[in-house]
């Protein structure tokens, strides 16, 4: 197990974005149109975290015309180049598929604003300087 | 040349390729693979160099098997014994003597190689069904049936009494040899000996494979911004 542990850690981003479930994020995502490159911003709220190391993926839920559309990114890829949280979320469980039977308002009133006493660990200056490792179990265990 | 090498599987993961694509592979360690013997046209009627893979233990080292590994001066008796076929005639001779017994080969005879086929055990299943063995399709469970996961009908006829050959059965499935082939290389690890292949490969993890080189080559990449012509006539 260890030499895969050992792979994955090679393809392991070393400044991790720091977000929670629940947060309206902002996720800048590297597209190539072709031999160009510029940055594409998907905005939505995360709904999800699944995985761990490098084959952690967060799905991101958005409403577009109407429409529900959500899209699953590799937390490492090289393609995602930032993730900034824009509104954090206090959500009550770790997976926030219930959203996709809400419509209208009640998607929003799901979310909370507000510090959580010592769960903080959005703020700007964690931002600069994230601990990956600590990080991840936190969320999970929410 | 040579154009096999044993190894084993380690398990599947994923890594990102250049483009930021996520790529599935599977981890293979491959080699160290002493020589073990050398066989020539001269003397044994063909090319071939036996090779072997996977310290054991020594203590379950036979004396005939010691015997035969002293010559490449190996102490511990190796898990696995395979031949890999050189080139017939005198290609394949002149080749062999590069080769002295207690060679060690290595992943790195894979360096550049685009593509290769992996042969792997296939996990055990012991006596299986129909379901299981053939993708039958199941019967029903309700409305009186008991032809639930049975085989149905093996023959139709009256005048042809007795079964088909190769009639689809229940039996053992699992335990044989498979080899995917044209498996993409995503990386090699000369240190550890460690390769990644794009996809799955047949068998358990830690189960010996056999690594084959095709001689496959990689594509040119698509050149950059060629101007698309229409395919149909524009009008100005």
């Amino acid at each position: 197990m260890n030499i895969i542990e050992e792979i994955q850690k090679s393809s392991l981003k070393k400044k991790v974005p720091t977000f929670k479930v629940g947060d309206t994020v902002d996720v800048h995502v590297k597209i190539k149109e072709g031999g160009r490159e510029r940055i594409q911003i998907f905005n939505g709220i995360v709904i999800a975290r699944q995985g761990s190391q490098a084959v952690e993926t967060f799905t991101v839920r958005r409403i577009v015309q109407g429409e529900g559309v959500e899209r699953i990114f590799p937390l490492h890829s090289p393609n995602i180049v930032n993730v900034i949280s824009r509104r954090k979320g206090r959500p009550r469980r770790a997976k926030l598929y219930y959203l996709r039977q809400r419509t209208g308002k009640s998607i929003k009133v799901k979310e909370r604003l507000g510090e959580i006493p010592g769960a903080d660990t959005i703020d700007q200056t964690a931002k600069k300087t994230p601990a990956p490792e600590k990080e991840t179990p936190k969320t999970k265990n929410e | 040349m040579v154009t096999e090498l044993l190894g084993k599987k380690i398990g599947m993961t994923q890594v990102f390729a250049e483009n930021g694509d996520v790529v599935p592979v599977t981890v293979l360690e491959v080699g160290p693979c002493p020589v073990l013997q050398i066989k020539t046209d001269k003397t044994d009627g063909y090319n071939a160099v036996q090779v072997g893979f996977g310290a054991g233990k020594k203590k379950n080292l036979k004396k005939p098997m010691a015997g035969h590994l002293k010559k490449s001066k190996i102490e511990h008796p190796q898990r696995v014994i395979r031949e890999v076929r050189f080139a017939d005639g005198e290609t394949g001779s002149k080749e062999l003597e590069k080769f002295k017994l207690g060679d060690q080969l290595k992943v790195d005879i894979f360096d550049g190689i685009y593509k290769v086929s992996v042969t792997g055990v296939t996990k055990g299943r012991g006596f299986a069904g129909m379901i299981k063995r053939w993708n039958k399709s199941r019967g029903k469970e309700t409305h009186g049936s008991n032809n639930v996961r049975e085989i149905g009908s093996t023959g139709s006829d009256t005048r042809l009494t007795h079964i088909r050959p190769g009639k689809h059965m229940p039996g053992h499935y699992g335990v044989e040899s498979v080899k995917v082939l044209n498996l993409e290389v995503i990386r090699i690890d000369k240190d550890k000996n460690i390769m990644l292949v794009r996809g799955a490969v047949a068998g358990p993890n830690g189960g010996y494979v056999v690594v084959h080189k095709t001689n496959l080559v990689r594509p040119a990449p698509p050149k950059a911004e060629t101007k698309k012509k229409s395919v149909h006539g524009q009008r100005k």
